[in-house]
């Protein structure tokens, strides 16, 4: 009888153990503020590409896909307006269910026809609509909608990325009765069946939304509202959540900001910190000596102490990691030991350095020699990114001028081959995965995104096998060929350090989750607000 | 007079033309245009019918001189027509922006002018005693500190000794008096104090060219001095070259403070003059810029007026 | 006769004649404390900054990653900024920057501002005329947005700050200038030089432009602090001078604000020096204006 209490309370106290305890129950009510460096140009997620759209206007809308919110690695698709979905084995067709209830701000129900309507405006827009991300959808064939509630992609070959590539945030499920009347509607208008509803925008000042009482996620969303202030300058954003009219800010804040703040706020601030899916480059342009000299790119490469900088740059800018080709921490990145056998990432610096003069010297690179690095007007990370590269080139005796660009014309300036030397590149993505984050380095001929116009078919090539690949195994074998191929054999590219998000939440904020993109988690359905 | 304010207005409109086609001409020399701008700028390839698409829907794709007359015609009848980057009518973009960017002028030009007068006459009745240094020095202290330090240093102080911030939204003065003042209160008196500057150094100097005049000398030396200054007459007569100053420095705060408006994270006409350059929004600097040369011609034009006024020497000139 | 001051001075010039220069500047000195302090001031300055190589104890752009954000001390007097680089002797080398913008601007924004203010008033009539509305229409432009366009067209680093912040001031110079040049334009002499058969150019650069230095030297020193107040303010945007060249206003940036309470000596002492260096440059000006001619209206 004891032996059969004893396991029977063995077994109570290993179940309510393996219930994920709950430290508190959300609280209904109240209104989050954040602050948003940047504002939109206009409404439609389709057209744009910036962050200022994605924080205020994402919770007024629903995606078929979303990435898992509670993810911290935000690898992970789920569905959104999809309740389920099946894969034919050929990975030919996706056909998606969606969920019942849902329901337009202004009541009417969403069906099928309105994702149908909302994909043909992204992959085929009609004449004089512009849809910035057409080209990732160049797989897609068609687009059905089967019933009311199923809906169907068919693809012309296969593509093992093709859920990751419809949880982009961007891709707002809109009213087919609208933009059958006016497909430009939606660049001045808010109608979606998100979490929360529209009440305003103050140009230049801020943006308001309320509670969607009939939202489909029954229980959500737990806020009353939220409001988004625009505010420009990084101090007055610091200010802000120093002074608690701000409770938290998605973009990132600095390793300074982080120490200030603990400082003056002690307990009622918190910092959730994760790698971030975005990386500064330096491009070298192929079309101009002595770049197209692979010694001297690998002499560029050679000088960086990656591993130190890791350690001190962190302390003042938004950098950390030594990275790859992925963000390290997620499946598919190199783990350390291995990087270190690639050029640039070899732990003596030293004797990393004297490789580089040697390469350089037998290129026929003179002591002194001088280029000029073209840099994009973003404070940050930028400028101390760019700070560093040219402290480390002058170690190896390159005596380097930077120019900067204003950030909006940048790539206007990367666009022509013969307008810059070396510059400073970066890419941004919402979700962590190869397909979509080494396509950048494929031949300029086929992605125009490459400013460093070389053309390199075994590249190419690596790519095509390592998006096909049926393991596992497979897969990493051909990732770690690509990066080997990219940074250390050919030196297509310098990687610098890999992005650090560290954001700021006041301690009242819960339900919320930092993910490797500032892209991610916006909808606020699960934020909720304590006392 | 009439002849005079005649001749005066009319001087006013080849001005603003001149600015008119100089700041048009001037955006189309500037590189990268306002549809690059927004498709590129974050790096992500944009194939060019995409570009010629949004040219076409801006009027982009017209020959120059045909976007100037459409401009033109549009302004004549008071059009200032749409914001390139927004697509919202110009006049919405700067409205809201103007109310604050006026606000804080009017604002600062008081505290100035609070500043100035007191302070310019002082240090003149004083001169070259330590209180004029003092004066002296105060006022060129004001000018001396970059305006953005002056602010960030403010906005510290604020939040490390009281725990308190500025509100970071607008709110106009008929709406809530209180807020509206809590926001704007610091930044006037950063800038005012600025501005007081050179209006205390100009009131400082036309004070004593009028009290070295003959007739005061000779009150001075009667004992009469304190109030013979303080006659309209003297004060008229000082007070011109003040006049001048002050307004020439109002026209310049619509507009031009952009560092300012950055720190203390103000909603106004600065910030939205450095966006739509860096955004190349045509349709919407020219027009800010129209505005800014406007109310500083018109303000040129009306203190020549209240000198010609004060003055009768100068209508004959 | 009273033994004065005055006339102990005049008895030892007597016997010493001065050169006018040396006795210029020891009246200013005596008549205007606040204006020699300006003076010593720029004099300091300009002396640091031709010495810079010797004075600063480190190289401007020497890196120390063992020592970032450290607080002033023996090794580093001033401290170090974010990447260990020694604030003392970027202030230093900074001052040099400083001083190549200032004087450049002005002196380009004020001599040819001279220039045209003086050609303008010489040749009158319809010339005069135009190239007055035209300056209407710059002086209408708010400085910094003139210079924001200038940098936008010609992009940034040190020589396009110098054209952007001296473009805005030619205009304004020349208006000045030439209310003084229509004076002198009735001059007897200026009669007799055109009756004599000079040409146009000799008269107008040799008649008529050194009877204006007055309100020429008072613009150029007014320009001076105002050119170095420019520069930080577009160093700041991210417009200006570009790292990792040592500037003050480029000093001020970025890492200086977000720093502000755990290491202030990095926005400190830059800010000291730019407001030291516009205070010397103010209070000359002042009081050259003063010296020169007390009835001149500026703007």
């Amino acid at each position: 009888m004891k032996k059969r209490l004893a396991s029977l309370l063995a077994v109570a106290v290993g179940v309510i153990l393996a219930i994920p305890v709950q430290a508190q129950t959300p609280r209904y009510g109240g209104e989050l503020v954040f602050t948003v460096p940047s504002e939109m140009p206009s409404y439609d997620g389709h057209r744009e590409q910036t962050f200022g759209l994605i924080h205020p206007i994402a919770p007024h809308y629903n995606t078929l896909l979303r990435v898992d919110p509670n993810d911290p690695t935000g690898t992970k698709p789920i569905g959104d307006i999809a309740e389920s979905w099946t894969v034919s084995p050929d990975q030919l067709t996706f056909t998606f269910k969606l969920r019942r209830g849902v329901t337009f701000h202004d009541g009417s129900a969403m069906t099928s026809r309105d994702v149908k309507a909302s994909y043909d405006k992204i992959i085929n827009p009609p004449e004089g609509v512009a849809s910035v991300r057409k080209a990732t959808y160049l797989v897609v064939k068609s687009v059905e909608a089967l019933d009311d509630y199923t809906i169907r992609f068919q693809l012309k070959w296969p593509s093992g990325a093709f859920l990751q590539s419809l949880a982009s945030p961007w891709n707002f499920i809109y009213k087919a009765d609208i933009l059958a009347k006016d497909m430009h509607w939606y660049e001045k208008n808010i109608m979606g069946t998100g979490p929360f509803m529209f009440v305003e925008h103050v140009k230049g000042s801020h943006w308001v939304g309320k509670k969607n009482p009939s939202y489909w996620d029954k229980g959500k969303p737990y806020l009353d509202g939220y409001r988004a202030l625009f505010v420009r300058s990084h101090s007055a954003q610091v200010a802000a959540v120093r002074g608690e009219r701000a409770h938290i800010q998605f973009r990132s804040f600095t390793p300074a900001d982080k120490e200030t703040l603990s400082n003056a706020m002690g307990n009622k601030i918190k910092f959730q910190e994760s790698a971030w899916d975005c990386i500064l480059m330096v491009t070298m342009n192929h079309t101009k000596k002595p770049f197209d000299d692979k010694r001297v790119r690998k002499a560029l490469s050679l000088a960086l102490d990656r591993w130190g900088a890791s350690k001190t740059l962190n302390k003042i800018a938004i950098v950390q990691d030594v990275a790859g080709i992925q963000v390290p921490g997620t499946p598919w990145a190199t783990p350390p030991e291995e990087l270190k056998k690639l050029a640039g990432y070899w732990p003596d610096i030293d004797k990393s350095r004297a490789e580089a003069r040697r390469l350089l010297k037998e290129a026929g690179v003179p002591e002194g020699f001088s280029f000029t690095f073209h840099n994009r007007g973003t404070p940050m990370p930028y400028e101390p990114i760019a700070i560093w590269l040219i402290d480390q080139w002058r170690q190896v005796g390159l005596n380097v001028k930077q120019q900067v660009i204003e950030a909006a014309a940048y790539y206007g300036v990367l666009r022509k081959p013969d307008a810059f030397e070396v510059a400073m590149d970066f890419q941004c993505g919402y979700i962590v995965e190869p397909d979509l984050d080494i396509y950048k380095f494929i031949s300029n001929d086929k992605n125009h995104d490459n400013y460093g116009y070389y053309t390199d078919r075994v590249l190419d090539d690596l790519y095509e096998k390592q998006s096909r690949a049926t393991s596992a195994a497979e897969r990493t074998k051909y990732l770690r060929q690509f990066e080997r191929r990219l940074l250390d054999e050919e030196v297509h590219y310098l990687m610098t350090l890999q992005w650090h998000r560290i954001i700021p939440q006041n301690a009242k904020v819960h339900g919320w989750q930092v993910t490797p993109s500032h892209y991610l988690n916006n909808q606020l359905d699960a934020v909720w607000l304590s006392q | 007079m009439a002849q005079y304010i005649l001749k005066r207005f009319l001087l006013m409109i080849p001005t603003l033309f001149g600015v008119a086609v100089l700041i048009f001409l001037l955006l189309r020399v500037v590189p990268g245009d306002v549809v690059e701008i927004r498709f590129a700028a974050q790096g992500q390839y944009s194939s060019e019918d995409v570009l010629a698409i949004e040219r076409a829907r801006l009027g982009l794709d017209k020959p120059i001189w045909q976007q100037f007359t459409t401009w033109m015609g549009g302004l004549l009848r008071l059009d200032f027509g749409l914001s390139m980057w927004t697509g919202a009518p110009i006049t919405e973009e700067i409205k809201l922006r103007f109310e604050l960017s006026l606000q804080l002028a009017i604002m600062a030009t008081v505290v100035a002018t609070l500043l100035a007068i007191p302070l310019g006459i002082l240090a003149a009745i004083k001169q070259d005693t330590w209180i004029d240094y003092a004066v002296r020095v105060f006022s060129i202290a004001g000018l001396a500190m970059p305006s953005f330090w002056l602010g960030i240093l403010m906005i510290l102080a604020m939040l490390i000794i009281f725990k308190w911030l500025p509100p970071m939204v607008y709110t106009p003065f008929w709406v809530n008096p209180w807020e509206n003042l809590a926001q704007l209160i610091w930044p006037a008196l950063a800038v005012g104090y600025r501005y007081s500057a050179v209006a205390t150094r100009m009131m400082r100097s036309s004070m004593l060219e009028v009290l070295r005049e003959d007739y005061i000398r000779t009150a001075r030396a009667k004992g009469l001095w304190l109030k013979l200054i303080l006659t309209r007459h003297a004060m008229k007569n000082a007070m011109l070259p003040v006049l001048t100053v002050i307004g020439l420095e109002f026209a310049f705060l619509m507009g031009g403070l952009v560092v300012t408006e950055q720190v203390f994270n103000l909603n106004g006409l600065g910030m939205l003059f450095v966006e739509a350059i860096a955004r190349r929004d045509y349709t919407l600097t020219q027009a800010l810029v129209l505005i800014v040369a406007a109310v500083f011609i018109f303000v040129n034009f009306a203190t020549d007026i209240a000198y010609a006024w004060l003055d009768p020497r100068i209508r004959y000139r | 006769m009273a033994v004065t001051k005055e006339t102990l001075e005049d008895l030892a010039s007597a016997q010493k004649p001065r050169p006018r220069w040396l006795q210029a500047s020891y009246d200013f000195t005596w008549q205007r404390p606040l204006g020699a302090i300006g003076a010593v001031i720029i004099i300091v300055m300009v002396f640091i900054a031709l010495t810079a190589n010797w004075l600063a104890p480190y190289d401007a752009l020497a890196t120390d990653y063992a020592a970032m954000l450290a607080a002033p001390s023996g090794t580093h007097w001033l401290g170090t900024d974010s990447f260990g680089r020694d604030v003392l002797s970027r202030v230093i080398y900074g001052s040099r920057t400083a001083l190549i913008v200032g004087l450049g601007a002005s002196f380009i924004g004020a001599t040819l501002g001279a220039l045209i203010g003086v050609a303008s008033a010489y040749f009158g009539g319809r010339v005069d005329l135009i190239v007055q509305r035209i300056i209407d229409v710059l002086i209408s432009f708010p400085l910094i947005i003139l210079a924001l366009a200038v940098v936008a067209i010609l992009g940034t680093g040190l020589e396009n700050v110098i054209l952007a912040i001296a473009i805005p001031m030619i205009p304004r110079c020349a208006r000045v200038v030439r209310s003084s040049a229509l004076a002198v334009r009735e001059m007897p002499y200026v009669d007799a030089a055109r009756a004599a058969g000079f040409t146009d150019a000799r008269i107008v650069l040799r008649h008529m432009l050194p009877n204006v230095m007055a309100p020429y030297l008072i613009m150029l020193t007014a320009f001076l602090s105002q050119a170095i107040l420019l520069e930080a303010s577009l160093s700041f945007l991210g417009l200006g001078v570009q790292e990792p060249v040592a500037a003050w206003g480029l000093m001020l940036r970025g890492a200086a604000i977000e720093f502000a309470e755990t290491a202030p000596w990095m926005a400190i002492f830059p800010g000291l020096a730019i407001s030291l260096a516009v205070f010397a440059f103010n209070l000359f000006g002042d009081s050259l204006r003063d010296a020169l001619d007390p009835k001149l209206r500026t703007q």
